[in-house]
């Protein structure tokens, strides 16, 4: 799913400084799933801004909501009742959620309460890593499900390079498993060493954010 | 076809090789290489240019390499894939062609994260081996990665690095047998300390045969002071220090230390030039290039053919 | 201006701090009145929420005792408050009401003299760093 982070306090505060009456919008997938954004984040956050405003002697008033997804626009419209009340919107979810939001409601002003990050998998409870760029065109059959365009700090397609550490890291941070290391002991395991030494030709990044913003149509699923 | 690298003919000779390198300067004053350079003149086959070596910001390759040309040197242009995409990669390589570089050594790049502009956007469009391929294909097909043709071939000597130190070492001696199948000729290796595991490495090498599709010089750097001998051992990717080294440096006494570590190098020398299979040497005496013509002569490699 | 009297939620495990201050009780052990009892079946049961809501809701200083390490009643329900107990002391500091006014403690339900004496503890603690920030006007919750 997509992995966020909570925006550092201090910006958040410094977005809603001009604002009193604020809707705190949560939503139910992928933010909950790396609890960032969902009910339980957006009751702790609502908390915070409102201790330390009261610490500051300054009024607020604030909505907590929580979407089922911000980013399909049926459950956008279900805060139509009450996005007048509000001033400001601060949203919880990833950058899709945001903009839909910000987009159906042209004359509201949508902020983001988390710094969207990567697609990811849980490797274990809390801890949430990188596992996939939306490169448009997956190759991992060719690295046996390891993927080099997203793990590997360099994209190498005929990896590894000459910083690979021993113990298996990357040269950027010991905590950073050499995917590479991981997909020719996966060749080895699995006796396809022979696949190492074929050459992978240039990727074609057009199918990826380089080519331009995506988009993808289902024609017989449109009303 | 051979190009018109003077490299390359030396080794194609059967002699033995040396190489050396000039790092370009963080700032604009071209007097830095013509004075690194001045060093090196007359003890070396082709001298490499490194291209923002650790990412940090220094004067281009290119332009330093030209620098160097004009001195008389037959510049080794080093290109890394961290920096540009494909389409600035083939437009240098043809510039530098046009200049009358005669080789380019064909590199990964070290992760911005180690330099000066952390902040700056990864490229990485293509990798050093798909570069290596790249160059090959517009000198010997006439075409460009998009297949397109090439009007007016670049004529490069193409050379690779690798790094016999690093993991897993097992697919080491592959990655060259990969490089050489996409069109490297000759490969500079990183810095030889431990003889051993380069001895080994190089047995992988030879049972591949890939010592006879790609020239093979052996990286050497002589320790100026235990301070960078510790440093190369904890804190640069790929490198193996033997401890033994470090206590030889502390061993004597702080004036002789820079002497005992060229007495090491030229051990080491010594040692690989026995190795069957290593065609020459690379001299990597980052900001010690005054020691380069001392090495070569006591190595019994001068003067140069 | 004068020192109120603090007002300390203290959320104490039905097994071990809750038992310990019924035995305060027993030994006729006086401990400051300020602090209020609110008992739960193991602190792990204590969300971060109910913290975070003590503070909006005027309390000046909040903390959990649980069993002793090793020895939680549900195994490591302690282990886990301790673990929210760090967390929300960052949240606190970043809200401006500072962490160190919530606490975890220890304590097996034997040791009813430690119960009084952390109560003791933390009344001075927050008696120190004053009535909460956010007291003076309460902000309007929805």
């Amino acid at each position: 799913m997509i992995v966020a982070n909570r925006k550092p306090f201090e910006e958040i505060t410094e977005m809603l400084k001009p604002y009193t009456k604020i809707l705190l919008l949560g939503c139910n997938e992928c933010v909950t799933v790396c609890s960032v954004g969902g009910t339980k984040e957006v009751e702790v956050l609502a908390s915070e801004i409102r201790l330390s405003r009261a610490k500051e002697g300054l009024p607020v008033e604030i909505k907590e909501h929580t979407l089922e997804r911000q980013c399909d626009p049926e459950y956008a419209a279900e805060i139509k009742s009450f996005i007048g009340d509000h001033e400001v919107v601060i949203s919880m979810a990833c950058g899709c959620g945001v903009q839909t939001v910000a987009e159906m409601y042209h004359n509201k002003y949508v902020v983001p309460g988390v710094n969207t990050t990567f697609f990811g998998s849980s490797e274990e409870q809390g801890v949430w890593k990188e596992m996939c760029q939306g490169c448009g065109n997956c190759v991992l059959d060719k690295t046996l499900g390891l993927c080099p365009v997203a793990r590997c700090a360099k994209s190498l397609f005929n990896g590894p390079c000459g910083g690979s550490q021993p113990g298996g890291s990357c040269e950027i941070n010991k905590d950073t498993p050499c995917v590479w290391q991981l997909i020719v002991q996966k060749m080895k395991d699995m006796n396809m060493l022979d696949k190492y030494m074929e050459i992978q030709p240039t990727k074609n990044w057009s199918s990826s954010r380089d080519g331009g913003p995506r988009k993808r149509v289902r024609e017989d699923l449109k009303i | 076809m051979s190009t018109g690298s003077n490299l390359e003919k030396v080794l194609t000779s059967g002699a033995f090789a040396v190489t050396g390198e000039c790092g370009p300067p963080r700032g604009a004053d071209p007097e830095v290489i013509k004075k690194k350079g001045a060093f090196l003149k007359g003890y070396i086959d082709g001298v490499n240019v490194t291209d923002n070596q650790t990412s940090v910001v220094r004067m281009s390759s290119f332009s330093a390499s030209l620098v160097l040309k004009e001195m008389g040197f037959d510049p080794i242009m080093q290109m890394v894939c961290r920096d540009r995409n494909r389409i600035a990669i083939q437009s240098d390589i043809l510039g530098a062609a046009a200049l009358g570089i005669n080789n380019l050594l064909c590199l990964s790049g070290d992760h911005q994260s180690f330099g000066d502009h952390p902040a700056a956007k990864n490229v990485f469009d293509i990798d050093s081996i798909q570069l290596i391929q790249a160059v090959k294909t517009m000198r010997d097909e006439g075409k460009f990665i998009s297949g397109e043709e090439v009007k007016g071939r670049p004529n490069i000597f193409i050379g690779c690095a690798e790094n016999p130190f690093a993991d897993p070492f097992e697919i080491r001696a592959m990655r060259l047998a990969k490089k050489a199948a996409a069109g490297a000729q000759f490969v500079q290796t990183q810095c030889v300390f431990n003889v051993e595991k380069f001895e080994k490495w190089m047995e992988m090498v030879r049972d591949l045969g890939v010592h006879e599709k790609v020239y093979i010089l052996a990286g050497i750097t002589p320790y100026k002071s235990i301070g960078m001998a510790r440093y190369m051992k904890t804190s640069v990717p790929g490198m193996d220090v033997p401890d033994e080294h470090i206590e030889r440096l502390k061993s004597v006494p702080k004036e002789k230390i820079a002497e005992e570590g060229v007495k090491i190098c030229l051990e080491i020398i010594e040692r690989v030039k026995a190795i069957k299979g290593v065609a020459g040497i690379h001299i990597m005496a980052i900001e010690w290039e005054q020691i380069v013509s001392e090495i070569v002569t006591a190595a019994k490699l001068y003067p140069r053919p | 201006m004068e020192n109120l009297e603090p007002q300390i939620i203290a959320f104490c495990c039905e097994y071990c701090g809750y038992a310990a201050a019924d035995l305060a009780g027993s030994m006729r052990l006086s401990y400051p009145a300020n602090v209020k009892i609110v008992k739960v079946p193991c602190t792990g049961r204590v969300d971060i929420v109910f913290i975070m809501k003590a503070f909006e809701n005027g309390a000046d200083g909040v903390y959990l005792v649980g069993c002793l390490e090793g020895n939680c009643h549900f195994m490591t329900g302690n282990l886990k408050a301790k673990k929210r107990v760090e967390y929300v002391k960052k949240l606190l500091d970043e809200c401006g009401m500072g962490g160190e006014r919530v606490a975890m403690y220890n304590m097996s339900s034997a040791q009813g003299q430690r119960f009084a004496e952390v109560a003791r503890e933390m009344t001075e603690k927050i008696k120190t760093l004053g009535p909460n920030p956010a007291k003076q006007r309460t902000a309007v919750s929805v």
